[in-house]
Formats: structure tokens, C-alpha cells, sequence
């Protein structure tokens, strides 16, 4: 069954960030052969449409307003629901982002529809448009179908692969006028703490520290090896409480879920709150001087060795990697 | 002040996992307040404790949950309220859960609501801003910080990692991520003094509701447990030949750099 499908881009520093063309593709998906309209709500975005378009979109509507150059939830819902309203469409896909996480659930119960959040696949089976999603704090997971009415959701970002960019793709860029009205919540400041590194949520590849660092200044050379990779830093539970970190950083059940395709994770033990966070990653690196620790039981490879000898030399080891390739 | 905290009885997904005839297994499985509740609960307390009023506990699911419940009303809670949907609803989802919890609170005239940002098993963090949209009350998820002045509230909302100050008005809904509060231990005395605290139980009749005014919009057709990993390989030998061996085999045979 063809649909029409809304996808929302979501646009960071100017840029659209990659969680969007990954929804694209699956927009695709869920489309089956119908139209996939990108959406961008904010303060000059158009000039950013074409990317959606060259990433698998068919067109992009525009919703520009000075009050949606922030995300609030009251703003955005009105410029999609405007969207909505003059589309009709019978599929809506957000990243499963902070802000895709805070708008998605108000929009579906505006729509009465069901959502599906943190999907990590999606595929067409049986005449259904099947959702993979993880569930027990990813050591679970299950496939979810919509019984009724729009196929709605939310994808875990680093998990559909985006279609390939083609540049001569093109497609329609409208712009849709709506007033946006008092919005119930004002943002005073944002205080930027994770923006020197690279977003863990979206992260490639992640090197993270445990107990094991030891100190604040214990993280010196994760960074230097994080940075020889374009890597971001992340941390376990019990780094986070010995305030080595930011408790932004923390990785597990309680933190942030990630899965990038490498993950190095230095002194740590890998107690389940730490796995739970990390265990989905595509390859795992275990670096700590206990042969005994967990971590070794779900890493793809692992040495053993004080991280302080260890990590500094890897650093040095794909500087030369770098310079070869 | 009226304080509502939405409140999830989950499995500890710390244990085990295991699947028998298609269903994650419970028996024997510890059962917990989902943790992002806990934060949810001790913030109210604060709040109730500074401001004065009443924190009423609520929760949607079977009779089980009236043990975390009592361990709310234990931690300080005033009151605690079970909706019981086990005799109506057999398959229920977010749309469910949260319009059931929208009836309860629409006349409740609730200054402050608070629940956790997700549930550590079901993990969609939908039934917070759910509710807060049908009763039409603004909401902010995953806040680390709270301060209400008056009719006023800021917030410190955590956005991957940055912060955003946000001031909005009561009433409102927001849900807690970790770092908000640190949730105390119920204490003997809290403990006795839960017993005699009020607990009522609803089912969806006693809210007006239909089990099709409720019906899931979405099914669960399979869960399953994710591939099990090989065994790793430790690497041996000195260690500058070691990290030169990782570095090939990231390069040549994962090929993740």
C-alpha cells in the first residue's frame, strides 16, 4: 500500500544532522512507493531542503518563523501540525533524538495515533510495515506493527543506513505560511556543554572511560585518542559518580544508549548497567588491567594493560594509520 | 500545591533476561519502581516540602504495583492511587496508558506533574508529554533542574548533553532525568507510617472509560533475544605489538577505521 510519508529533518548549527537522512530511508520504506516529504520548521532553513531531496525526499515543505528558531514543543507542534493538516499523510518519521523524543509523543496524541519510539529497523512483511525496536534497556528486543490509522515513528539514530546522496536528484521546495502563536515556554539559555565534542548519540566511533581513569585528568588521553579518531568521549555510571565527568557523558541504563560502529572502552569493568548502554555497539574494544572483567565478555577484541600505557600508544598508532591512508 | 507523580512498577532490567512462549520471562524477576520515577517522586516531595500541599502517587497496571506504591508513600508520598486494568485490558500501549491517566487527572485541577522521562523497560517516553497534551498543560521532558516561584517555574532541561534554561507556567507536566535529585531511602518510620496512608484503586468503569475508548494503536507481533557475541579475542604478546595488531584489525578485518 503506497503512502505518503512525512519526515521531519532536523537541523543543528545550521546543518541537518544525519539521524535525518537516516530517516528519509526509512521514511522510504514505510512509503512503499509513495511520497516522502521532507519538513523543515525553523528560522531560514529552505536552503536546506535540496540535501533532504538529494538523501531520498521527493519535495520539502518549509515552515520559517523567528519563533521556531528554537525548538519548543509548543512551537514546532503547531508549524508540523499545519503541515500535517494540508498534507495529509498517512506516515510520519522523526529521529529518535532529544528533540524527536519530546515532540513525537505530543503530535500523537493530537492525532489520537499510536507511535512507535526507538525504532533500530524497519521492513515490510506480510503486508505490514514491521518496526524492530529494543526493549529491557536493549537486552530485549521486539517487532511492533501500528493496528490503526498513521504509521508513526521515531528512529534510534546510527541504526537504518541514509540512501546513498544523490546530487542529481531534485525535487520541489515550498514554503507553507502559519502563524505561530504564543508559545506556553520560553528558553532564557542554553548552556552548551557537549559541543566541543562530537555527539555521542550520533557518534561513529566512541572512546569511553570507567573508574579506571582514576582522576578528571584521567580522561586526557581518551580525549587525545577521541580526537586522532573524530571520536566522542563517553564514560561508565561509576566514572560519572566519582566526578572524573560530566554526567552528560554517561553511557548505560541510566545515561545515554549508544550503538556506533566502534566502541573503546577504557577501565571498564562492564557491570550490566554499563553493558546495557553499549552492548549493541557493532564492535567492541576492551582495554583494562583485570583479565577478569566483564567488559572482556562482550568485546570483540580486548587487551590487557593499564589503560595509561595502553590508550596513549593506540593514539600514537592511528596517527600513523591516518597518515598512511 | 497539588502534586501528581506518574509511576511505573518495571522489571530490573538489571537481572536476567529470558524468553518463554514469546513473552519475557517474570517469574521469580525482582520488580522495581522504574528508577526515573524514583527521581520523580523525591522531586515532589522537595517540592511539597517547600511549598506545602500534597503528593499524590499514581500508577496504571495490576494489584502487584500496590508494593511500589507503599514504598512511594514510604519515601514521603501523601497518597497513592492504583488504576487497575487488569480484568479490561489485556494488550494496552501509550495511547492506552496515557489516556486513562488524562481521565483520572482531568478534574484534579493538578499544579504540578511529575514523572520519570522513560521507563527502563518499555523505554518509548511517551506517557508524559502524552498526558500533558490531552489535559492541555505545557510539559518539558528530561529536566535536571526545577524551581517554582509562584504560578512561574524554571527548568533545566538536558538536551544531549547541553542545558537549556526554560521558564514556563504552572500548572505543568515535566519528566525527570537522572541528576534531578538524588531519591532518599524510605525509612522505618516512613515504612509503618505508609501503611496507614491512603491507597485507592480505580478500574476503568469508575473512570467512564470504555476498554475500546482505550484500545492499543499498536501491537507487539514478536520479541526476541538480540544474536549472542562470539567470544572476543584477547590479544597477546608485548604490548606495542599488541595495540599495532588491534590497529590492523580495526583497519583490515572490522574495518571500522
Amino acid at each position: 500500500m503506497a503512502r505518503k510519508v512525512l519526515v521531519l529533518g532536523e537541523v543543528r548549527d545550521g546543518s541537518l544532522r544525519n539521524v535525518s537522512f537516516e530517516a528519509v530511508a526509512a521514511a522510504k520504506t514505510v512509503a512503499e512507493g509513495g511520497e516522502v516529504v521532507g519538513v523543515l520548521l525553523g528560522q531560514s532553513v529552505s536552503g536546506l531542503g535540496v540535501e533532504l531531496i538529494q538523501y531520498g525526499a521527493d519535495r520539502v515543505v518549509v515552515v520559517e518563523d523567528e519563533k521556531l528558531a528554537r525548538y519548543t514543543s509548543d512551537g514546532y507542534a503547531q508549524g508540523l501540525l499545519a503541515v500535517i493538516e494540508s498534507e495529509q499523510p498517512e506516515g510520519l518519521v522523526f529521529g529518535h533524538t532529544s528533540l524527536g523524543k519530546d515532540l513525537s509523543p505530543k503530535i500523537a496524541a493530537k492525532l489520537e495515533s499510536g507511535l512507535i519510539s526507538d525504532a533500530t529497523g524497519v521492513e515490510e512483511a506480510g503486508g505490514n510495515i514491521v518496526f524492530t525496536r529494543p526493549i529491557y534497556s536493549g537486552k530485549a528486543f521486539e517487532k511492533k506493527v501500528i493496528t490503526d490509522g498513521l504509521v508513526f515513528a521515531t528512529v534510534r539514530p546510527n541504526n537504518i543506513a541514509p540512501l546513498e546522496k544523490d546530487e542529481s536528484r531534485s525535487g520541489d521546495v515550498s514554503s507553507l505560511s502559519v502563524e505561530i502563536k504564543d508559545l506556553r515556554s520560553i528558553i532564557k539559555e542554553v548552556v552548551r556543554k557537549a559541543s566541543e565534542g562530537v555527539d555521542l548519540s550520533e557518534a561513529k566511533i566512541i572512546v569511553s572511560g570507567g573508574r579506571g581513569v582514576k582522576s578528571a585528568d584521567g580522561f586526557e588521553p581518551l580525549k587525545e585518542l577521541a580526537n586522532v579518531l573524530g571520536a566522542a568521549v563517553g564514560a561508565s555510571r561509576g566514572a560519572c559518580d566519582a566526578d572524573y565527568c560530566d554526567y552528560s557523558l554517561q553511557i548505560g541504563q541510566t545515561g545515554k544508549v549508544v550503538t556506533p560502529d566502534l566502541y573503546i572502552a577504557c577501565g571498564i569493568s562492564g557491570a550490566i548497567q554499563h553493558l546495557a548502554g553499549m552492548s549493541n555497539s557493532k564492535v567492541i574494544v576492551a582495554i583494562n588491567k583485570d583479565p577478569e572483567a566483564n567488559i572482556f565478555k562482550v568485546a570483540d577484541y580486548g587487551i590487557v594493560g593499564d589503560l595509561f600505557e595502553v590508550v596513549p600508544m593506540l593514539t600514537e598508532e592511528f596517527k600513523k594509520l591516518k597518515v598512511n591512508a | 500545591m497539588n502534586i501528581y507523580v506518574l509511576m511505573k512498577r518495571t522489571f530490573d532490567t538489571e537481572e536476567k533476561i529470558a524468553i518463554s512462549g514469546g513473552q519475557i520471562k517474570e517469574d521469580g524477576a525482582e520488580f522495581i519502581i522504574n528508577p526515573y520515577d524514583e527521581y520523580a517522586i523525591e522531586e515532589a516531595i522537595q517540592v511539597r516540602d517547600a511549598q506545602g500541599g500534597e503528593v499524590t502517587v499514581i500508577s496504571v497496571g495490576n494489584e502487584e504495583a500496590e508494593k511500589q506504591l507503599r514504598t512511594a508513600l514510604a519515601m514521603g508520598a501523601d497518597k497513592a492511587v492504583l488504576i487497575n486494568t487488569e480484568d479490561d485490558i489485556e494488550n494496552g500501549d501509550q495511547f492506552t496508558t496515557a489516556k486513562i491517566i488524562a481521565e483520572y487527572l482531568k478534574d484534579k485541577e493538578a499544579d504540578l506533574i511529575i514523572g520519570g522521562n522513560v521507563a527502563i523497560d518499555g523505554g518509548s517516553g511517551q506517557v508524559g508529554p502524552r498526558v500533558a497534551e490531552l489535559i492541555g498543560i505545557p510539559y518539558i521532558t528530561t529536566i535536571t533542574n526545577l524551581e517554582i516561584n509562584g504560578s512561574t517555574a524554571t527548568v533545566v532541561r538536558d538536551v544531549e548533553g547541553d542545558s537549556e534554561v526554560i521558564e514556563t507556567s504552572l500548572p505543568l507536566l515535566v519528566t525527570a532525568q537522572q541528576g534531578l535529585n538524588e531519591p532518599r531511602y524510605p525509612s522505618l518510620p516512613g515504612i509503618m507510617k505508609a501503611k496507614k496512608k491512603p491507597l485507592e484503586e480505580l478500574e476503568l468503569d469508575d473512570l467512564d472509560l470504555e476498554e475500546d475508548d482505550v484500545e492499543a494503536k499498536t501491537k507487539t507481533i514478536e520479541i526476541f533475544l538480540p544474536a549472542q557475541k562470539e567470544a572476543g579475542r584477547v590479544l597477546e604478546g608485548e604490548l606495542a605489538d599488541q595495540v599495532k595488531e588491534l590497529v590492523q584489525l580495526l583497519h583490515s578485518e572490522a574495518k571500522v577505521v
